[in-house]
């Protein structure tokens, strides 16, 4: 792997003990990854949660920032993992708190911005066509590479770390025109409606494509989707997947034609039909069912969705023994204090959190403090992960898990 | 008699350990629980093995990326597997074994979950792409 002079000073060294261990580990990578060199780029977003990094993450970030060094390029977060203004309420602990702010205040000591969000290219700065970044979540990396054209890997928090520090990234896999070819055919039979069968139709991609180097290019949508569609989306795709990028013909930015996309004839597709897209759901039906908590998060919400779930909510009240959750991001949360969602939310009982993301804020734990078991949620990425934390999820669209909320119990 | 396969040249330090294997997909936090040390999620092929000191032998890495910190901090636990074996990995299991320490290689000229039995005895070599099953 080719490293400039820059770059070898800094595995040599000479520009600290902080630069040599980013550029290290990038290299590292990059061999492993047959990268040829690094490549410049203009932002990154590190994942960098209490339960993820434990203490000995912390403990990392932390002799980092006793350091005089600081990030290069402007370097955000994804989601935090407790929301210390509705801790005490969730059943974070003292530990886990404590535990969140050393991490804060070891990031913010690196000069990186605490943006606490999984929908920064809604929110803070959305990357060009053809610009390098570092990503550091699936659903960011999958929306920045598909709808915006932008180029970037999965790029877990110490990788993105290292990127803000030396302000480039091992030039593999997305960062290359070969590896954003077409790779599988998938032709839609049925059109999806509402955010919980978008995500849902996101899974089966997902599971058609089976590989984070893998590249599907899905035809016959009949009318373009909004920005919150191909959110969860891509979201599911990368999750139930793992994969990083997709192609839309006429929609995403680099497919105007599906013949542009594959290297020679496009191959014969797989078909996804209305029967597959009932059969993610009925997989984690459980209609009738006591819900203990209800939860819109993974992704963070937008405005537009906040407005949605406030609508829903009007004059209704949570049920007694059902929880809902709502988390969005700290700007939305901001507006939504400002637009008057938040009041609207939080008048039926609904918790509305700020900066975090259900799944990364102790799920595990949470569960044992609240006696919670089975979870119902819009977002087909959450409802994919979470059984591994104990829950029993179910799939819903947006009026059904407000619906159910409200009930205690699962609607359809 | 030992049998040697090759691969990719992998990441982090020459490991010998026992191997458990799946023909199945993987993430620290879809997968594990890490205070147990055991595989949590109902549908996995390993779920209720428990996987400390063991070489996991896999299919693909999947889901999202905090498995890149998790590896460091089951390693600082002393919960981890003692080296990781897939047909092929995304970034993150990369990035996380380069930041834990922890052995890794994919890119077989074979399915190596198919090739490995749970059980055997291996000699683990990133550096030169090469796994010796000691002992099936």
């Amino acid at each position: 792997m080719k490293l400039n002079d820059e770059e070898q000073a800094m595995l040599a060294g000479e520009m600290g003990e902080t630069l040599r261990w980013a550029i290290d580990h990038q290299r590292q990578v990059g061999m492993f990854f047959d990268a040829p060199d690094m490549v410049p780029v203009t932002q990154a977003h590190i994942m960098a949660d209490p339960e993820s990094l434990g203490d000995a993450g912390t403990s990392f970030v932390e002799q980092l920032a006793k350091r005089a060094d600081r990030v290069r390029v402007p370097t955000i977060t994804d989601p935090r993992g407790v929301d210390f203004a509705k801790a005490d309420r969730l059943g974070h602990t003292a530990v886990m708190q404590q535990l969140e702010r050393r991490i804060i205040d070891g990031l913010e000591r690196l000069g990186v911005l605490m943006t606490n969000t999984c929908i920064n290219y809604q929110t803070i700065l959305p990357p060009l066509r053809g610009e390098h970044i570092a990503m550091g979540d699936t659903g960011v990396a999958i929306y920045c590479n598909s709808v915006l054209g932008a180029r970037t890997n999965f790029e877990g928090g110490p990788s993105a770390l290292a990127a803000g520090l030396t302000g480039r990234t091992p030039r593999y896999g997305y960062h290359l025109d070969s590896g954003r070819r077409g790779t599988v055919r998938v032709a839609l039979e049925v059109q999806p409606n509402g955010l919980a069968e978008w995500g849902a139709l996101g899974g089966l991609v997902g599971r058609i494509a089976k590989s984070y180097w893998s590249v599907p290019v899905i035809e016959g949508l009949h009318d373009v989707p909004g920005s919150d569609a191909l959110k969860h989306f891509g979201a599911a795709m990368a999750s139930f997947g793992s994969v990083a990028m997709y192609h839309i013909p006429g929609v995403t930015a680099e497919c105007r034609r599906i013949e542009e996309v594959f290297d020679g004839p496009p191959p014969e597709p797989v078909r996804i039909a209305a029967s597959d897209l009932a059969g993610l759901f009925q997989s984690y039906a459980a209609d009738g069912e006591k819900v203990d908590v209800v939860v819109f998060s993974a992704p963070q919400l937008s405005l537009y969705e906040l407005a949605e779930v406030a609508s829903l909510l009007d004059g209704k009240h949570v049920h007694p023994d059902t929880t809902l959750l709502v988390a969005t991001s700290p700007e939305n949360k901001s507006g939504a204090d400002r637009m008057g969602l938040t009041t609207r939310i939080e008048a039926s009982g609904a918790i509305l959190l700020d900066g975090v993301c259900f799944y990364q804020s102790y799920a595990r734990e949470l569960a044992e403090a609240n006696g919670w078991k089975r979870l119902m949620s819009n977002s087909a990425k959450l409802v994919n992960i979470i059984s591994g934390y104990g829950y029993l999820p179910t799939l819903g669209s947006t009026e059904s898990c407000v619906a159910s909320a409200v009930a205690g119990r699962i609607v359809q | 008699m030992s049998e040697v396969l090759r691969c990719h040249p992998g990441i982090g330090p020459t490991t010998r350990g026992t191997a458990l294997v799946a023909a199945d997909d993987f993430s620290a936090r879809y997968d594990l629980d890490r205070l147990k040390g055991v595989f949590s999620r109902p549908g996995h092929k390993l779920f209720g093995q428990f996987y400390h000191g063991r070489i996991l032998v896999l299919n693909n890495a999947k889901g999202g990326v905090a498995s890149a910190w998790m590896l460091r901090e089951m390693a600082e636990r002393g919960i981890v597997p003692a080296a990781l074996l897939f047909n092929r990995v995304n970034p993150i299991l990369a990035q996380g074994a380069a930041f834990a320490g922890i052995a890794l290689l994919d890119r077989f000229e074979f399915d190596v979950t198919q090739r490995i039995p749970t059980g055997a005895e291996l000699l683990v070599e990133p550096a030169e792409g090469r796994v010796t099953i000691l002992a099936p």
